[in-house]
């Protein structure tokens, strides 16, 4: 009898296990993504999109910190280079930093950005104390009058400075650019040149078409697409319906067909919030899932090309608005129609102002930006709209600067209440950097 | 399991084994960590010397058709001389750790160019004592030995005086051609 009911006990402790083994593997084989049971923590909010592709981050063999480090280049290297990185790996390769870091291991992303630490993770996705600058430049105080009493959980916080980014906060940056106005005489944003740089390589442009040369399969049936292809972009430079929907047919292009002509584009999407899952393999990013307020109606949505360019209109002026406010809920976009940037929108809209005038949320956050192309400089849309949120002061050089002066774009966007009020009004607080860097060269020039 | 119990062992004699072959190898005809120093530094005086003369001095000031700036890509200007020999210095350390380079002074512009170990304090004013010769020590930093050699950086054309004394960050504004400015430290891991 006893033995009869250790054997039903074994049974069902073997069974129980298989059950569990098998449900475990799923969650890490299976074809969704991998179960989140395996997430020691929830991932910062740069990453928290693509915590369950461990791969990402981790590299296939869950290897040292050299392939961490690797897999965080991979991303954000040509960034880093980009933003001209004030302290990169390559400075502390130099065996004389040894000391250093011991105290702080600068040749690691990780050792500022730990992941999974919800606990400690801040702004930034920094996860060291705030005034960790203290640990390496301690003397500044010494050597800068202006620094003496100055706290350093403030070096970053404050408007002045940033570990990577600093292209529109250098000193000499802020001497040369002391005496600008507030709002330019002529405010206006560059323009995409393109045609400019094709017809300048000696090409010449497809006929545009209308309606009568459509080669679409089902152009007949749906009258709404044949006004929205016929008006659009995609007709004037001649992309037929064959163009997007392929041989043999495909319903619903995917992104795929997209990325044939607009690399670009899609390289700047899929390095942003909107795409990086699709970087990754995973599902399609939806608002539902975002740690940002999101408009309910549109939870279901998958981002994708055509949730902003509507696949037959591809209206840029509906992706730089319209298509942002369908999902976004957050104070700053909801405050946007309030604001002089929505009045300037609508003047060019009616045509009673020049479209450069225009500042739409695409303006300022996928902004038309000089960017390289095969050698050439182009002026083209920079689709990864967090290219210049990391911090916001990278905004400054690429977009606020072309309107306003330094100095007021830096107390700009310093200011957390006139960022959710989507800067209606001045700015309440003064960053004083560029009296201090201005008053220093001042001081030196008396000195001679 | 026996196998696995005797690889640990075996691997390790016979890394020894190349390990002392290498060490053999190097007493019997490699080179020595100075004379690669000397060899180097030969180098990068050479090429930086160059560029000063003939890049810098002649287009940006004798000739001035084109400006030469610490901030050279927002300016589009030419690199400073000491800004090419850094940038060179940190491209080596990408991807390379049979030796390091750099340049370090008394009187840095930038802080974090002064001195920093021993060996760096002594050398510089060994060099500033002895402008004619190289200072040659074995440091250990970060639990690694390193051959250590320190060269006197010698201001060569009025472009390097003028820019150190004038820029507000340098300690010293009186340098003349000639002097030693700091020095070129040079590291071979051992």
């Amino acid at each position: 009898m006893r033995k009869t009911k250790n054997i039903t006990l074994w049974g069902a402790w073997l069974l129980m296990s298989f059950a569990l083994a098998g449900y475990l593997a799923y969650g890490l084989w299976g074809e969704d993504d991998v179960d989140e049971l395996y997430l020691p923590d929830v991932g910062s909010h740069g990453h928290y999109q693509i915590e369950l592709a461990c791969n990402a981050c981790h590299g296939d063999g869950f290897e040292d910190e050299n392939a961490v480090q690797k897999m965080c280049t991979d991303c954000h290297g040509d960034e880093l280079k980009l933003a001209n990185d004030s302290h990169p790996v390559k400075k502390f390769n130099d065996p004389r930093n040894a000391d250093q870091l011991e105290i702080l291991d600068a040749r690691y992303c990780v050792t500022c950005h730990v992941e999974h630490v919800p606990e400690r993770t801040r702004v930034m996705g920094v996860t060291l104390a705030d005034d960790f600058c203290v640990l390496c430049h301690e003397e500044v105080g010494e050597e800068r009058a202006s620094h003496k009493d100055l706290s350093f959980d403030g070096c970053s916080a404050a408007g002045c400075h940033n570990y990577h980014d600093n292209r529109a906060l250098y000193e000499d940056f802020l001497v040369k650019h002391a005496d600008a106005e507030e709002v330019a005489a002529e405010p206006l944003l560059p323009m995409r040149d393109y045609q400019r740089v094709y017809l300048q390589q000696g090409k010449t442009f497809a006929e545009a078409l209308s309606a009568e040369d459509m080669d679409g399969e089902r152009n007949e049936s749906d009258l709404a697409i044949v006004a929205s292809w016929s008006a659009s972009a995609h007709a004037v430079a001649g992309v037929n319906c064959s163009g997007c929907h392929q041989s043999p047919w495909q319903d619903k292009p995917t992104m795929a067909v997209c990325d044939e002509c607009h690399k670009g584009e899609m390289e700047g999407f899929v390095a942003g919030r909107h795409g990086m899952r699709v970087a990754q393999k995973l599902s399609e990013m939806r608002p539902l899932d975002a740690r940002q307020p999101m408009k309910s109606d549109s939870h279901d949505t998958s981002l994708n090309c055509g949730s902003c360019h509507e696949v037959h209109r591809v209206d840029t002026r509906y992706a730089a608005v319209e298509a942002c406010q369908g999902c976004h809920d957050d104070e700053h976009s909801n405050n946007y129609q309030q604001s002089l940037h929505f009045q300037l929108w609508q003047q060019a809209l009616s045509g009673s102002a020049e479209a450069n005038s225009a500042v739409s949320c695409a303006s300022c956050h996928l902004p038309r930006i000089e960017m390289e192309s095969h050698g050439e400089s182009l002026i083209r849309v920079q689709h990864n709209q967090n290219a210049n949120l990391r911090p916001n002061e990278k905004m400054i050089r690429e977009v606020c600067m072309e309107c306003h002066s330094l100095s007021f774009s830096i107390d700009a966007l310093a200011d957390e209440a006139l960022l959710k009020n989507n800067f209606s009004g001045k700015p309440r607080q003064h960053v004083e950097s560029v009296e201090w860097a201005t008053r220093r060269v001042k001081d030196d020039a008396k000195k001679d | 399991m026996k196998l696995k119990s005797l690889k640990t062992p075996l691997l390790a004699i016979a890394a020894v084994a190349t390990l002392s072959a290498c060490g053999e190898e190097q007493a019997a005809g490699g080179i020595e960590p100075k004379k690669m120093a000397d060899a180097l530094h030969a180098v990068m005086e050479a090429d930086r010397t160059v560029y000063t003369k003939y890049i810098v001095a002649r287009l940006a000031n004798k000739e001035k058709v084109i400006k030469a700036s610490e901030h050279w890509e927002d300016e589009k200007a030419l690199v400073l001389p000491a800004q090419m020999f850094r940038m060179g210095s940190e491209m080596v350390a990408e991807g390379n750790n049979a030796f390091s380079y750099g340049l370090i002074s008394e009187w840095p512009i930038n802080s974090q160019n002064a001195a920093k170990t021993d060996a760096e304090r002594e050398g510089l004013e060994f060099i500033e004592a002895n402008p004619s010769e190289v200072f040659y020590t074995e440091e250990t930093l970060g639990g690694k030995k390193y051959f250590t050699a320190l060269y006197p950086d010698v201001g060569v054309v009025d472009a390097c005086i003028t820019c150190h004394n004038e820029h507000k960050d340098s300690p010293k504004t009186d340098f003349e051609i000639g002097d030693v400015m700091g020095g070129v430290v040079i590291r071979i891991p051992l």
